[in-house]
């Protein structure tokens, strides 16, 4: 598997993860693209130094783009690059980005949803308590 | 060293956020921990295999030298850092915004 194939996978892992597996939905959330795009602004940034320098050097096997060499600065832009880092670094990112704050969002709920289930339980409860004399009332008028 | 003061330079970018905003993300140490453990265990994974297959490798130049397996140090940090600042990031738009998740 290529990185530009893991990096498809992650993406799409990711985008299950926030709206099937723990049902953040953050992906339909204004809030959580604001956020995204300020990170994405600091990644072209930090991981423009990081690739740019060559302190994370990529096999031309394994992105689409150009591969990057020790003492040579790979392209700013095109040749499958964006600010000096391959394209599927901005996937491997979202993925990062995502995952984290799926998690983040699903522990913040917990306490939430446990006080949702306890109500629910009660409410239940409350009905089914309250449904027999009604039954009873209308077998005895009827 | 390039590596670690990259990353260095995002905690401390950040930390006005938790300071001054109040954002409380780092005081939410558990809540932490429990969303930082899940996605080291993902991406660590993924970066052992991607450095195995031969996607990358890291200039050992440019990094302190303290190596967990096949990955240097700064990349653990890495992600631990990264995914802090994104917390951070959300938090303070909730903050700034009012907006709800």
């Amino acid at each position: 598997m290529t990185y530009t194939e893991a990096a498809l996978v992650g993406a799409l892992v990711t985008i299950a993860l926030d709206l099937a597996i723990l049902r953040t939905r953050l992906l339909t959330r204004k809030a959580f693209w604001v956020a995204y795009l300020i990170v994405l602004a600091f990644q072209l940034l930090t991981n423009g130094i990081l690739t740019g320098r060559g302190v994370v050097l990529y096999s031309a096997d394994a992105v689409a783009g150009v591969g990057s060499h020790v003492g040579h600065t790979p392209p700013f832009l095109g040749h499958g690059r964006i600010a000096y880092a391959p394209f599927e670094d901005l996937l491997f990112g979202f993925a990062l980005v995502v995952q984290t704050l799926s998690w983040w969002v699903f522990w913040g709920r917990l306490p939430q949803r446990r006080a949702r289930l306890a109500a629910t339980r009660a409410g239940t409860a409350t009905r089914t308590r309250r449904a027999r004399p009604t039954a009873t009332r209308r077998r005895s008028t009827g | 060293m390039t590596y670690l003061l990259v990353l260095a330079g995002c905690v401390l970018g950040t930390l006005p956020l938790e300071l001054f905003l109040g954002v409380r993300v780092y005081r939410q140490w558990r809540r932490l921990l429990l969303t930082l453990a899940p996605v080291l265990a993902v991406f660590m994974t993924w970066d052992v295999l991607a450095v195995r297959a031969g996607h990358w490798h890291y200039d050992p130049r440019q990094t302190i030298g303290i190596m967990l397996g096949n990955l240097p140090l700064e990349e653990l940090l890495f992600f631990l850092v990264i995914p802090i600042c994104s917390v951070l990031a959300l938090e303070a738009v909730r903050r700034v915004r009012g907006w709800e998740v």
